[in-house]
């Protein structure tokens, strides 16, 4: 029954977009969350302006099992009754429908601004705010504690380390955490406003940007999508290459959060090492690119660069001496049973809330959940050559290192093994125009998890909506659940062993 | 008392800052990195000293006053401890009990004026502050109290000459056991790993350095001095039990005493570099651990 009601599509496949069902808003509230119980997640929830009083809401559901996605729409005016209460992985995206559209989930239990920016729909506001009234991030009710003894502790915007900002509320007692409010919103720069109409010269330097430590994650996702709707093939060279620079991506992120990890227990040996292993993952990217981010490396069509031979020697030279001292390196982890014992039964996020809430990449793998989009929805060349999926079981600060490591090693192999038999021919293939009145799904595991984009396109073959889910969008929530009952001194340990991203969730 | 003994103070005024720097060498030495230069500390309080200080309005005269008290009450503890060849400057009976106290006045301080800034994350300090020090002052008196009956004199100066290599000799499971003791509360009293770490910017972890996130200029130049005292001065009473030479000569007393402080520097170095923080729900069973540890070696010496 769920079926009639919702379009199947796979991974970066275009399909058109008057074939995604419109349903009514009880049948959509239904589809939604059928599909949930029925073991899929929303992997995006959004929606767009159809004419001046109706907005589309549309739902991408993702079966991990079954390599499948779901779409169904549905049009609201002012409210509907909300998703939340009965699937709670709706909660941050109800929150953000409303404050981007003015539509006002009815019952939602915590309705407030993720972003604070004023409504995209002149005249409907779901806090009804004036239009003229300056909104400030961070300003709004929180949740509070009474009692003896119940002391908030405020944290950031502005941090003590050089990271990004947003603002945290403890509700303590004594040491103990109650609660975890987390308010971003603070680099909230309007990237997907501004990707309609797209693409253009600008469009790929937004995507570069999304999330800064995550370039060639989001830009490959955007890739896809642009492949997708000029039903272009990409060489095989390129495909082989993009995989290449986003294990590095993978790589050096996972060194340097070991490291950090380290650091925040006060270990300093691999802290020390991992810093600098990192930056030599990072150079790898560079030798490919010149870039350490890997920025200009992913283009529609293919990738921007072709490593020739020498390069290539040079970077297989890098890899095995990095290989070799990140080993080592994070060894000395697991054999030192202050840290291990520092570790074990930190943050601990049952399996049950990790399913509930939808939770993505690492964090969802150490709770024991397979879930990784290069194994449930390969694109590119994973669709030919897998990476085994890594997962721990504890669910805890110990877990989601330890995930990170083996993560590592089976990069490590992939790269290699991409290496040895890396295909010759081209690296990019020219594109034509987009096809008109689409929609596309494309999901790409980045370092933190599932990337999300969506692209629909309008009657003359431009973006007429976009829409990004980083994977710190679904997971910010996860860290707040984490917290609860922790001490507040094991805060920065867990909030590391999650690292989101500030500028990947407000975009 | 010996006028001669105010070098023990002018020598930990002197030499204080410098056990940063080896701390710092040697964990830079295990990190692979060059270090910071060995007499960074002293750059960083002649800075301080050098710069304005700023206040907030929330504050009042307790936080003026909290550096400046507390370092006076860590430099006044210090003539109560001998050092190398010379005894203290002052010596009489219960006099360990008065060294204790001033260094509780100076904590008394830090306290007050981390709590006089009303921040959420001073009050969190000082709280943590306040349970360690409650939990590692046992251990410091007791092991005293063994060390005061094993030579039977009450005033530190002949305490710490009453021990001898020979002593070492015959009783040695209880001096032992002080000496560990000892290091335990001098870990903890100093913010070191494994019981604070003294290089994390993560206020919600720290214990020591975030109840004087708000200090700046000289009163925090006076703060790491005071931090720099009280670990020489901690130092000395443990470099006194475990490194006992009595010789009469006076060079060789001194030069010896200050090659244990350097090897202690050296010691707390790679304890930082070898091993985690501990959670802070353990820190209290290590300081109770290191309070077995002294009342264990009172049961020996009472035998």
């Amino acid at each position: 029954m769920a079926n009639v009601q919702s379009l199947q599509v796979y991974n970066c496949q275009a399909a058109g977009l008057s074939e995604i069902p419109v349903l009514s808003i009880a049948d959509f509230r239904n589809c939604v969350i059928q599909h949930v119980k029925s073991g899929c997640r929303i992997s995006s929830l959004f929606g767009r302006p159809l004419n001046n009083s109706n907005v589309r809401i549309l739902a991408v559901l993702a079966n991990d099992e079954a390599g499948t996605l779901f779409l169904s729409s549905a049009d609201v005016e002012k409210s509907y009754p909300s998703l939340t209460p009965d699937c709670p992985q709706a909660h941050w995206f109800e929150r953000e429908i409303a404050e981007q559209w003015g539509i006002t989930p009815t019952g939602h239990p915590w309705l407030k601004p993720i972003r604070f920016h004023s409504s995209y729909r002149k005249g409907h506001d779901a806090w009804g705010r004036k239009s003229a009234e300056q909104i400030m991030p961070g300003v709004t009710n929180y949740f509070q504690v009474t009692g003896e003894e119940i002391h908030e502790v405020a944290v950031g915007p502005v941090h003590a380390g050089i990271i990004e900002p947003g603002h945290f509320r403890f509700q303590c007692h004594g040491e103990d955490v109650f609660n975890l409010e987390i308010s971003l919103g603070y680099q909230h720069r309007g990237i997907e406003r501004a990707l309609i109409a797209g693409p253009n010269k600008r469009t790929i330097h937004y995507m570069e940007t999304a999330a800064g430590d995550t370039t060639i994650g989001h830009t490959t996702a955007y890739c896809q999508i642009f492949e997708a709707l000029c039903d272009c093939n990409v060489p095989a060279r390129a495909q082989v290459l993009r995989a290449i620079a986003l294990e590095l991506e993978r790589l050096a992120n996972h060194t340097g959060d070991l490291g950090a990890l380290a650091g925040d227990v006060g270990y300093l040996p691999t802290a020390s090492f991992c810093g600098r292993i990192r930056g030599d993952f990072l150079n790898m990217t560079a030798i490919i690119c010149g870039n350490r981010f890997g920025r200009g490396i992913i283009r529609p069509g293919g990738i921007g660069y072709d490593v020739e031979e020498k390069r290539l020697e040079e970077l297989k030279g890098c890899l095995a001496k990095a290989a070799k001292d990140v080993t080592v390196a994070v060894n000395l982890l697991w054999s030192t049973p202050s840290v291990v014992a520092r570790f074990e039964e930190t943050g601990v996020l049952s399996r049950q809330i990790c399913t509930d809430l939808g939770l993505v990449g690492v964090t969802a793998r150490a709770c024991g959940i397979d879930r990784d989009c290069r194994f449930n929805f390969p694109s590119g060349i994973y669709q030919f050559a897998q990476v085994p999926v890594s997962t721990w079981h504890t669910g805890d600060v110990f877990a989601r290192t330890y995930v990170r490591w083996l993560e590592i090693q089976k990069s490590l192999a992939f790269i290699n093994n991409q290496l040895e038999m890396l295909p010759q021919g081209q690296i990019v293939v020219p594109l034509d125009t987009l096809s008109p009145e689409k929609v596309v799904v494309s999901l790409v595991e980045g370092w933190r998890g599932e990337i999300c984009h969506v692209a629909l396109t309008g009657s003359d073959g431009r973006f007429c909506h976009y829409k990004i889910v980083d994977p710190s969008f679904h997971n910010w929530m996860g860290l707040s659940m984490a917290l609860r009952e922790l001490q507040i001194s094991d805060f920065p340990l867990c909030n590391k062993s999650f690292n989101l991203s500030y500028c990947g969730h407000d975009l | 008392m010996n006028l001669i003994s105010i070098a023990n103070s002018v020598l930990a005024v002197l030499l204080a800052p410098l056990m940063f720097g080896i701390i710092n060498r040697t964990k830079a030495v295990f990190a692979g990195r060059t270090g910071q230069p060995l007499l960074q500390a002293y750059y960083d309080i002649s800075k301080l000293f050098q710069k304005g200080a700023v206040y907030s309005n929330t504050t009042t005269w307790v936080f003026r006053a909290g550096p400046i008290v507390g370092f006076a009450a860590v430099l006044a503890a210090t003539v109560f401890v001998p050092f190398g060849g010379l005894p203290a400057l002052f010596a009489f009976k219960g006099d360990f009990v008065v060294m204790v106290y001033f260094l509780g006045l100076a904590r008394f301080m830090t306290v007050l004026s981390a709590l006089d800034t009303g921040s959420s994350f001073e009050g969190m300090g000082a709280s943590r502050e306040v349970t360690f020090s409650a939990l590692a002052e046992p251990s410091f008196l007791i092991g005293l109290a063994a060390i005061a009956k094993y030579t039977g004199h009450i005033s530190l100066s002949p305490m710490l000459a009453g021990i001898n290599a020979a002593s070492w000799g015959h009783a040695a499971p209880a001096l032992a056991l002080i000496g560990l003791a000892f290091f335990v509360v001098l870990l903890a009293e100093n913010c070191r790993i494994p019981v604070d770490d003294p290089n994390t910017h993560l206020e919600l972890t720290m214990i020591h350095e975030v109840m004087v996130l708000d200090h700046s200029g000289p009163d925090l130049g006076f703060i790491i001095y005071s931090s720099t005292l009280k670990l020489w001065l901690l130092g000395s009473v443990l470099i006194g039990i475990i490194v006992p030479v009595h010789s009469g000569i006076f060079l060789l007393d001194t030069v010896s005493s200050l090659l244990g402080m350097l090897g202690l520097a050296v010691v707390i170095g790679i304890i930082e570099s070898t091993m985690a923080r501990l959670r802070l729900l353990h820190v209290p069973q290590l300081l109770l651990g290191a309070t077995a540890l002294s009342i264990l070696a009172l049961v020996l010496v009472l035998r």
